[in-house]
């Protein structure tokens, strides 16, 4: 690894990150200077002895002065704060074409799981100029994906996920580290962020393994644990229709109104009992267990398929035949 | 021999000072502790607003009967104990000393209540854990919280005890006058520990009982 | 017993001091007087800043190289975390209020003892009841937890002591708001006739606020820490996601309490730097109703910005801009304080005794230190920075360039006063310069490579990183030289200093109208307070000093 693999900016937002860094370091690099000179300046000019004019300063100086510098201070201040905050607002909207990579972490590696099925250790292959949204959690206690020439990180949580979005620029291989304390082996549990242009993208994905993509793995799974016998529109089971599910408004029991985004579909099997949908009995087992994050990962990738048009393929509870060839 | 004892110790210039000072210092103390047992209440709020319903089913398996009981018991202690400040007020002597036994016999019945009151939750299984007997999994935490609340202010009040019994030793040994400035601040701590359990009763035992 | 002392006394003999009274070891350890209760802080937090100065000088020494030079990881783990927990609960926190506080306060108001003299003794003993447990986890083999104990790796995976470390910890806590009590009961009700809140010493209003934040945020500490223990030794769920558990909430609730934790560490640093240098620059400070605002401010507002230690910890974008905005707001009245030292400065008659180096010194590292703390409190750069060396270097620019460089002004501008010796001032001076020397090599290379992407926690590291790490290293052994230092010419001046006088500095302030060092009772006559503080002049005579030994009075009430 070169320093160019950990200090590059290789992102547009990287870029403005490093803008606002280089303004700070000038206004603090001159407040710095100003202090400091007159530190000295006055330690000189006022040291013991010397000829320079002494005596008290005239009453009205002091206050002006001191709510001068006060304010000008706190506008200063605010002012960096203004811009800092505008940096941070810009990068909260993530655009829809962003393609998701899910990322589990773990003691003392990263797992992850490329959309089309391929899955790496420690290592992240994407596309330059092409969104990513990250979407992470952990198998065990806080870390923190690092990825420090997109100037970017995010703890990374049992039990949750947490999201990280980003369009690489440059192509290259940058490094990819944990930055939350986890244990013994913290400080190497490291990887690489692989950006490659199109050709060489394409080519890596091809070499990957032949593996379904993880919303056919998803299916899979719907079937094969018996989400099915329930969910199906033919299910005698009153449970709610999952077609088209995923962003949709979701009213609750309770009588507030959520939206189905990766956390709620993932509450919704391994705590059924949390948000409870109106109109529905709260009997949905829970599949803590059952799931393991890797499984979580393809069901829910299942489930946002089910957004397009594709119905829900109309089973009998207990079949757990995969369909095959099923599109 | 009662006048040549003098409640007043260094470094205060006179005894009102002292007994003021003794007020800004409990004070102080016990807002220490509210924000000790404020972060508990944090956790709970927290937790309760995420999971109403686990808290509902959690809630109904506490014994009314003996928070009640307990409940009845601290509030009466803290009548007692006002009737002891009052008592060492005016000097009486015998008034004051019966009061902070009475104090401590009320809030030792309580602990004693607490423990028969314990392995009964034990013996219903009521621990965070492997065999917990509830579902979903978010009743351990109400049950996390009761114990830990219920068992931080069981040490808080078995201190209070102490200390409620050693002052009165102190006083009946005639070590300190029976006007004493302590006694201000053995008092407040005890009316500390009951506001407490005031504030627990209605979150551990009325919850899911509407 | 006051009255006692003064009846007994023959007229015309030297007032014991309160070194003096009562030689045995059991007289020391059952004392009550505030000052010799200052020295038995004083020895116990010397021991453990050297304690965890040897664990980090073994960490730096490993970090020569990549790939580790003597450590396993896991010995590395503990050795990075205990130098935290005990340079901030055992070093810093106690620091000056527990040695320079305590000696001072009552004198600087003119009392003779704190309010409650047996709280105080008591509470250097919860202090050692707490190092006991820290020392237990630590000769056990130690926590690997960092010094922040998130869960839910310290309930449920670390290897190390976290229950006897978190106990420590906790019990630690307890000595720190006895001694807040204290002080604020202290300040509120025995001050001198004549001492009005507005002409107390900068010092003492350090002490007032310092105290109020102890009292009120250390028992947040001690109440997430108690749920950590309980978690660990019983298995409950509350901060275990896999039950609904949130592990986020005990960053939450330990934040709550360590970010004003810095502020009780800064806090008495800028009140001993606002007495040193008006002494030295022999000039009032300039702009006390602000500076005193100003220590009211940083101490309310610190109680708001916790989250953002937190960023990145998976709390809302608006979270992040109210604890963002709330960061910055806080920094205004920092600011201030810097301007109004500077300008203390300004048609002074300057002297470059130890102290004034050591506080110009505190100026000049607290800004850096500062300034750097806009840069976290900005979302963006935070998010970069965040757990990387750049925040070490930070709070290391506040914390140690801060508050132990304004602890060395305090140490060596009351050492007379306290102990009745002068010191060297040649090696003290040779001392100030080679820590401010070694100080910046050790730390300002951290902000480099922190910005480049060097992660905090780190046993092994990228190559990239090895000349800054090597530099970082370098400058700890000056540093480290440069703190050995004054234990050696401070241990010389106990037997052969030159006897010092009341007021050597010819400062201002009523402790230095009592003989050095002070009689038990502190004052044979109290005093009464008619001047506004900092009553400096042209002339080197502050008006109203008494170098010779204080009068008795006939007949004087306590």
């Amino acid at each position: 690894m070169t320093t160019d693999s950990f200090m590059t900016a290789a992102s547009d937002y990287a870029s403005e990150v490093d803008n606002t860094f280089w303004v700070l370091v000038t206004i603090s690099g001159l407040i710095t200077l100003l202090v400091a000179s007159l530190i000295a300046g006055f330690s000189l000019r006022y040291r013991r002895g010397s000829s320079a004019r002494r005596g008290p300063l005239p009453e009205r100086f002091g206050h002006e002065v001191e709510i001068g510098w006060t304010m000008a201070t706190l506008f200063l201040f605010l002012f960096i704060f203004w811009w800092a905050a505008s940096n941070q607002l810009s990068a909260l909207d993530v655009p829809s074409n962003a393609l998701e990579v899910h990322v589990v972490a773990k003691q003392w590696m990263w797992r992850v799981q490329q959309p089309g099925g391929a899955r790496e250790i420690n290592e992240i292959h994407i596309l330059e100029n092409q969104p990513i949204r990250l979407v992470m959690t952990s198998e065990d206690v806080i870390h923190s994906l690092f990825l420090p020439t997109m100037r970017l990180k995010q703890d990374v949580l049992p039990g949750r996920y947490t999201f990280l979005w980003f369009t690489a620029t440059k192509t290259g291989v940058f490094h990819l580290t944990c930055a939350e304390y986890c244990g013994t082996d913290h400080s190497v549990m490291a990887g690489r962020l692989v950006v490659m242009t199109a050709p060489d993208y394409a080519r890596w994905t091809s070499a990957q393994p032949e593996a379904d993509d993880l919303a056919h793995q998803g299916e899979a799974l719907f079937f094969a644990l018996g989400c099915s016998g329930c969910h199906a529109p033919t299910s005698s089971i009153h449970a709610p229709d999952l077609r088209g599910i995923y962003g949709h408004a979701v009213p609750l029991a309770d009588g507030r109104i959520v939206t189905a985004d990766e956390p709620y579909l993932r509450d919704s099997i391994l705590l059924p009992e949390k948000d409870i949908v109106a109109g529905y009995a709260p009997i949905m087992p829970s599949f803590r267990g059952a799931v393991s994050e890797d499984d979580l990962v393809k069901l829910i990738a299942y489930l946002k398929s089910l957004s397009t048009a594709r119905t829900l393929p109309s089973r009998q509870a207990g079949e757990d035949e995969v369909p095959t060839g099923a599109q | 021999m009662s006048d040549a004892v003098t409640a007043l110790r260094e470094p205060w210039p006179d005894l009102d000072r002292q007994r003021e000072g003794v007020s800004v210092g409990i004070w102080l103390f016990i807002a220490s502790e509210v924000l000790f047992f404020g972060a508990l209440f944090l956790g709970y709020t927290v937790y309760r607003t995420l999971y109403p319903e686990a808290f509902r089913i959690a809630g109904a398996q506490t014994d009314v009967f003996y928070g009640g009981v307990n409940l009845l018991l601290l509030l009466t202690s803290s009548v007692t104990m006002t009737f002891g400040v009052d008592a060492s007020r005016q000097e009486r002597r015998r008034t004051t000393l019966v009061c902070l036994g009475l104090t401590m016999l009320l809030g030792t019945a309580f602990l004693i209540f607490k423990g028969f009151e314990y392995s009964a939750d034990i013996a219903k299984g009521l621990f965070p854990g492997a065999h917990f007997p509830l579902q979903p999994p978010q009743t351990q935490l109400f049950w996390a919280f009761y114990w830990v609340m219920t068992a931080v202010h069981a040490v808080h009040l078995a201190v209070g005890v102490g200390v409620v019994g050693v002052f009165a030793l102190i006083l009946w040994r005639r070590l300190l006058p029976i006007e004493s400035p302590g006694m201000l601040g053995v008092a407040t701590y005890w009316h500390f520990v009951d506001t407490v359990w005031i504030i627990l009763f209605p979150l551990l035992y009325l919850v899911g009982r509407s | 017993m006051t009255n006692a002392a003064i009846a007994d006394a023959a007229v015309g003999t030297e007032p014991a001091s309160y070194l003096e009274a009562g030689h045995t070891l059991i007289s020391w350890l059952t004392t009550t007087d505030h000052k010799r209760i200052a020295i038995l802080y004083a020895i116990s937090i010397t021991l453990f800043f050297f304690i965890g100065g040897i664990a980090i000088a073994m960490v730096r020494l490993e970090l020569m190289t990549p790939h580790g030079l003597f450590l396993t990881s896991d010995a590395y783990n503990r050795l990075f975390s205990l130098h935290g927990i005990i340079m901030v609960w055992f070093f810093l926190v106690p620091s000056i209020p527990a040695t320079m506080g305590n000696f001072l306060l009552p004198l600087m108001i003119g009392a003779h003892d704190v309010a409650f003299p047996r709280l105080n003794l008591l509470s250097w003993y919860l202090y050692v009841f707490g190092a006991a447990f820290t020392v237990y986890a630590l000769l056990s083999g130690g926590v690997d937890t960092g010094w922040t104990f998130y869960t839910p790796l310290s309930t449920n995976y670390a290897t190390g002591y976290v229950i006897a470390a978190a106990a420590g910890v906790f019990v630690v806590g307890f000595s720190s708001i006895a001694t807040g009590v204290n002080f604020i009961a202290t300040i509120h009700m025995l001050r001198a006739p004549g001492l009005t809140w507005f002409r107390l010493p900068l010092f003492v209003w350090g002490m007032y606020t310092v105290s109020m934040v102890m009292v009120l945020a250390t028992p947040v500490l001690a109440m997430s820490l108690l749920l950590v223990i309980a978690e660990r030794a019983f298995g409950l769920p509350i901060f275990d996601a896999a039950r609904g558990g949130d592990p986020v909430l005990f960053q939450h609730m330990f934040w709550f309490y360590s970010h004003p934790a810095v502020y009780i560490m800064i806090l008495p640093a800028m009140g001993v730097v606002s007495e040193v240098i008006p002494c030295f620059a022999r000039r009032a400070i300039f702009g006390y109703t602000f500076m005193v605002y100003a220590l009211i401010a940083i101490a309310v507002i610190g109680f708001m910005v916790w989250g953002h230690h937190m960023f990145v910890a998976g709390q809302s974008p608006l979270a992040n801009l109210v604890f963002s905005f709330l960061s910055f707001i806080v920094a205004v009245p920092s600011a201030i304080k810097v301007f109004n030292w500077t300008a203390t400065l300004h048609r002074g008659q300057i002297t470059f005794e130890a102290p004034m180096l050591y506080a110009l010194g505190f100026v000049g590292l607290f800004t850096i230190g500062g300034l750097t703390g806009l840069f976290l409190a900005s979302v963006p750069i935070d998010i970069h920075a965040t757990d990387t060396y750049f925040v070490i270097a930070h709070f290391h620019f506040i914390m140690v360039g801060g508050t132990v460089s304004a602890y060395m002004a305090g140490l060596h501008f009351w050492w007379p006063k306290v102990t009745g010796r002068m010191y060297s001032e040649a090696w003290a001076r040779f001392a100030a310069i080679t820590t401010f020397l070694g100080f910046n090599a050790t730390f300002m290379p951290q902000f480099v490579m922190g910005w480049d992407g060097m992660p905090r926690r780190y046993h092994y590291y990228p190559d990239v990183f090895q000349a800054w790490h090597v530099m970082s290293s370098v400058g700890a052994l000056i540093l480290a030289v440069a703190y050995v230092l004054p234990l050696i010419y401070f241990g010389w001046s106990l037997i052969y200093g030159r006897r010092a006088p009341a007021n050597p500095w010819n400062a201002t302030g009523l402790e230095w109208q009592t003989s050095s060092p002070p009689p038990k009772e502190n004052f044979l006559r109290l005093p009464r307070v008619e001047v506004e503080p900092y009553a400096y002049s042209d002339t080197d005579q502050v008006s109203g000093a008494n170098n010779r030994m204080p009068v008795r009075a006939q007949g004087e009430t306590a």
